[in-house]
């Protein structure tokens, strides 16, 4: 059996959901990043919501738009705080997006603020999670994961 | 002493780091990340939690040091280290920094002040605990043995 044709498609398609996390916090990137590589998750960091946009193409430079290199990210967990741009407006960011809005976006915060949590499920967020993360925490995250998982 | 004594000691060290609140549940957490494909994944963690804390640590006495301070800064310096200590459990440090957030809301430079030197003085604490575990956990494995959970 031509074994060069299903590895193609195994490497085009992808078993593992690719996550992309952001937080500005360099130890929570790494423990985030840990938590969801145990979990066999595909992952890339950034560090703010800028560098999010520009990775998911959708940052105010066109030439992402044109290059065609718009980045598959099957999850998108952000930090709610965090300077220049918040979670809060990445989320609205990615959901006025016709091309990303379909992406389940989960917050995290280290503060349990009731308006906070609910602003942003309204503005489409799957899941709000408090931090610091636990592999329980991820373990909820599965559902989104197993999507990608066939 | 041998492997035995060793590891009794680190059990009971470590033990005794949760009993006095240097660490808490989300050490356990990190410890339970670490596998085969990441053997030293607690220590590079602990190591970048090192660098940032000494970083923002000098951050934070430049900005008290201002003629005139800026508490927002201050705060979000402290908000930083209030993060990542929580994120590896080191809860002593984690409270010190809740208090001195406090203290930047009030926009209290005494009270900011006296909260740096306590930051630093439980940031030392626990380096200093941090540290002598790691090095009784290199003793148990230059021995040959493993380290207990």
């Amino acid at each position: 059996m031509d074994g060069g044709c299903s590895g193609d498609m195994a490497a085009e398609f992808g078993d593992e959901p690719h996550v992309l996390a952001v937080d500005d916090n360099l130890i929570d990137r790494k423990l985030v990043e840990k938590l969801l590589k145990n979990s066999s998750c595909k992952v890339t960091t950034a560090e703010n919501g800028l560098r999010a946009l520009e990775y998911l193409g959708l940052a105010s430079d066109k030439r992402n738009a044109l290059d065609g290199t718009v980045s598959k990210v099957n999850l998108i967990i952000t930090d709610y705080c965090m300077p220049g741009m918040t979670g809060y407006e990445l989320l609205k960011k990615i959901k006025e997006s016709s091309v990303l809005r379909e992406v389940p976006v989960v917050i995290m915060s280290s503060e349990n603020v009731p308006t906070r949590i609910s602003q942003c499920l309204q503005e489409g967020a799957q899941m709000f999670m408090l931090k610091p993360l636990k592999q329980s925490d991820v373990k909820r995250l599965e559902c989104y994961l197993m999507r990608c998982r066939s | 002493m041998d492997l035995f004594q060793l590891q009794r000691r680190l059990v009971d060290y470590r033990a005794s780091l949760y009993h006095e609140d240097f660490l808490d549940e989300q050490f356990s957490q990190l410890q339970d990340l670490q596998d085969e494909n990441n053997p030293d994944f607690v220590v590079e963690v602990v190591t970048l939690f090192f660098e940032d804390s000494e970083r923002l640590l000098n951050e934070l006495a430049k900005a008290l040091e201002q003629p005139i301070i800026d508490f927002k800064r201050v705060d979000a310096h402290v908000h930083q280290f209030k993060g990542s200590s929580s994120s590896i459990g080191a809860q002593r440090v984690q409270k010190a920094c809740i208090a001195f957030r406090n203290y930047c809301e009030e926009q209290n430079v005494e009270g900011c002040l006296k909260c740096l030197q306590q930051l630093r003085h439980e940031y030392s604490l626990v380096k200093t605990k941090l540290e002598s575990m790691f090095q009784l956990e290199q003793q148990i494995l230059s021995a040959g043995g493993s380290i207990p959970m």
